[in-house]
């Protein structure tokens, strides 16, 4: 009795210890990352970096803001492409469709979803980039926002449909029609998490290289307009981490940096934002 | 002869179970909606058998019955909520002042029909914005504060919360919450309140604040409540109504279900004998 007391208790133990170190891995392994790159991209960021264009090849100094300005736009195009579709599609699925084309429709986004960003890459570069003749911020975008649809639509389609019950019921039993419901209950009280989707989403698409390396391509000037090749900061951090200048190494680390705060930004203003209105609380 | 005048007994009540006395107390009063020949099916299965009864006008209606009777499905297709179930089936007919709900745009005969459910349901939004909801998505032009405050005068709840009326009905009490979702129901003033185990979910204060509200309101519309608590339904109510196994066993008024039952399972039930 007393011996297997003590083995119980040392399982306990080894288990407890066990899974707590893994927690810690896993935390570590981002602690890790960020402080590397602040502690590389920090000392290599300056005002030149986010207003002068990237300095001609042998010269040091220069900056990114072509990649930057060229990131926003792409990620402006994705998220009008995206959102809506992945928004609109979430309404469908949580609330109107039946069993088999709701599955239909699921299963097919999971497997969107799990498409290497590379072939969405092909894709884009077959019906944007061919027909046009041209690597453009438009064939990028919309490379960004096809991989934002299956994100959107799965994680709104989750945050709809654990909206209670209740809510879509008192919302009927006053007079509402499907939609005014839908409208005035069920996605206000849905936004939190809809919003948090759309974020997640973002800043995955956000990092994205491969699906832009032969849409945008690059540029290392201005690119004006939609209908141009555009550098972005992932292709730029490919390119200039790739190079055998230290000075590219470094201004990589901070296009890292940037891109990372950036996103961090983004994520704190949103949860702002969120923190106002009233949540339904958990039953 | 209209709908509305028809004596409640000739339809509502098995004429096994109609005694003499309760046919002429009865007779006097009309009908705010009838219920005839009412099948209901999920799927292939078949949850209510023929139920022909009237609920009168200004009066509180109960029904009872164990768990699965289908009490609550009869509630329920009072203002056509069963129809957001899928493989839901209804035959029959259900009267509104003599009109056949099913031929009515079911929006408009939920503004008339209201409903508030076990559990209470307030929406996300403050406590003005609850009881205004009604209002504003049936564009009514009616001044939306002076509509919320009387809805919550009626049900009880003005004084309570008055002074903080942008907050979240989420921060009120449980027994409070239902109060509200009582006045958004009281807002579009309708007129039959249907009412699916409203306390059930509350303490035996609130409770009793819900009952003698519901005493009060039956002046103001008609009440249909399903209740599992027999004492509750013998305090509040007109009519009772006792279904078994999808069956309606007795429709009587109140007293007389409760003190002399006419049929034998009545009997057994309200005794304590089963359910």
């Amino acid at each position: 009795m007393n011996s297997r007391l003590r083995w119980r208790k040392f399982v306990s133990r080894f288990m407890l210890t066990m899974t707590g170190v893994c927690a810690l891995v896993s935390v570590s392994v981002l602690f890790f990352i960020l402080g590397h790159l602040v502690y590389h991209g920090g000392t290599s960021i300056s005002w030149a970096f986010f207003t002068k264009l990237p300095a001609p090849v042998g010269e040091t100094g220069g900056g990114m803001a072509n990649a930057i300005i060229g990131s926003a736009k792409m990620l402006l195009l994705a998220t009008l492409i995206g959102v809506p579709v992945g928004f609109f599609g979430a309404i469908y699925l949580a609330e109107f469709s039946g069993g088999t084309t709701a599955f239909v429709v699921r299963y097919a986004a999971d497997l969107l979803n799990g498409v290497p960003s590379i072939v969405i890459g092909i894709f884009a570069y077959s019906i944007v980039v061919l027909p046009f003749k041209h690597f453009s911020t438009l064939a990028g975008g919309f490379a960004l926002g096809l991989m934002m649809i299956p994100i959107t639509l799965r994680s709104t389609e989750e945050f709809l449909r654990a909206v209670p019950t209740a809510l879509r019921e008192a919302a009927m039993a006053l007079g509402a029609s499907k939609w005014k419901a839908i409208v005035t209950v069920i996605v206000p009280a849905a936004y939190r998490g809809i919003l948090t989707a759309v974020l997640l989403a973002f800043a995955r698409v956000a990092g994205e290289t491969a699906p832009l390396l032969f849409t945008a391509l690059g540029n290392r000037f201005w690119s004006p307009g939609w209908n141009q090749p555009t550098d972005s900061l992932p292709v730029a951090i490919y390119r200039y981490a790739i190079s055998p200048f230290e000075d590219w190494h470094r201004q990589a680390w901070a296009a890292g940096l940037v891109l990372l705060v950036l996103i961090l930004v983004i994520n704190i203003v949103a949860r702002a934002i969120l923190s106002r209105g009233i949540a339904v609380p958990r039953s | 002869m209209h709908a509305s005048v028809r004596p409640v007994l000739s339809l509502k009540i098995p004429p096994t179970v109609t005694s003499a006395a309760a046919r002429e107390t009865a007779a006097a009063l009309s009908m705010r909606m009838t219920i005839s020949k009412l099948n209901f099916f999920y799927g292939s299965k078949q949850v209510l058998f023929d139920i022909n009864m009237g609920i009168a006008t200004n009066k509180v209606t109960s029904l009872i019955g164990p768990s699965g009777c289908g009490k609550s499905t009869l509630l329920r297709t009072l203002n056509r909520m069963h129809e957001a179930v899928r493989n839901a089936r209804l035959e029959g007919e259900i009267l509104l002042d003599g009109q056949n709900i099913f031929t009515q745009d079911v929006t408009s005969h939920r503004r008339r029909v209201g409903m508030v459910f076990q559990r209470p349901n307030p929406f996300p939004k403050s406590i003005f914005d609850n009881v205004a909801y009604g209002l504003r998505i049936n564009g009514s032009n009616v001044p939306i504060s002076d509509a919320v405050e009387k809805s919550l005068r009626r049900a009880a709840l003005w004084d309570e919360v008055k002074d903080h009326l942008h907050k979240s009905a989420y921060e009120l009490s449980g027994g409070q919450q239902q109060r509200l979702c009582i006045a958004r129901a009281l807002a579009v003033e309708p007129e039959v309140l249907l009412l699916d185990e409203p306390c059930s979910a509350l303490d035996p204060i609130s409770t009793a604040k819900i009952e003698e509200l519901l005493v009060q309101l039956k002046d103001l519309c008609t009440i249909v409540t399903v209740t599992h608590n027999m004492q509750q339904a013998a305090r509040i109510s007109d009519f009772t109504a006792f279904l078994l196994t999808g069956q309606l066993i007795e429709f009587s008024p109140t007293p007389q279900l409760f003190t002399t039952p006419g049929d034998p399972r009545t009997e057994a039930y309200i005794t304590g004998r089963f359910g």
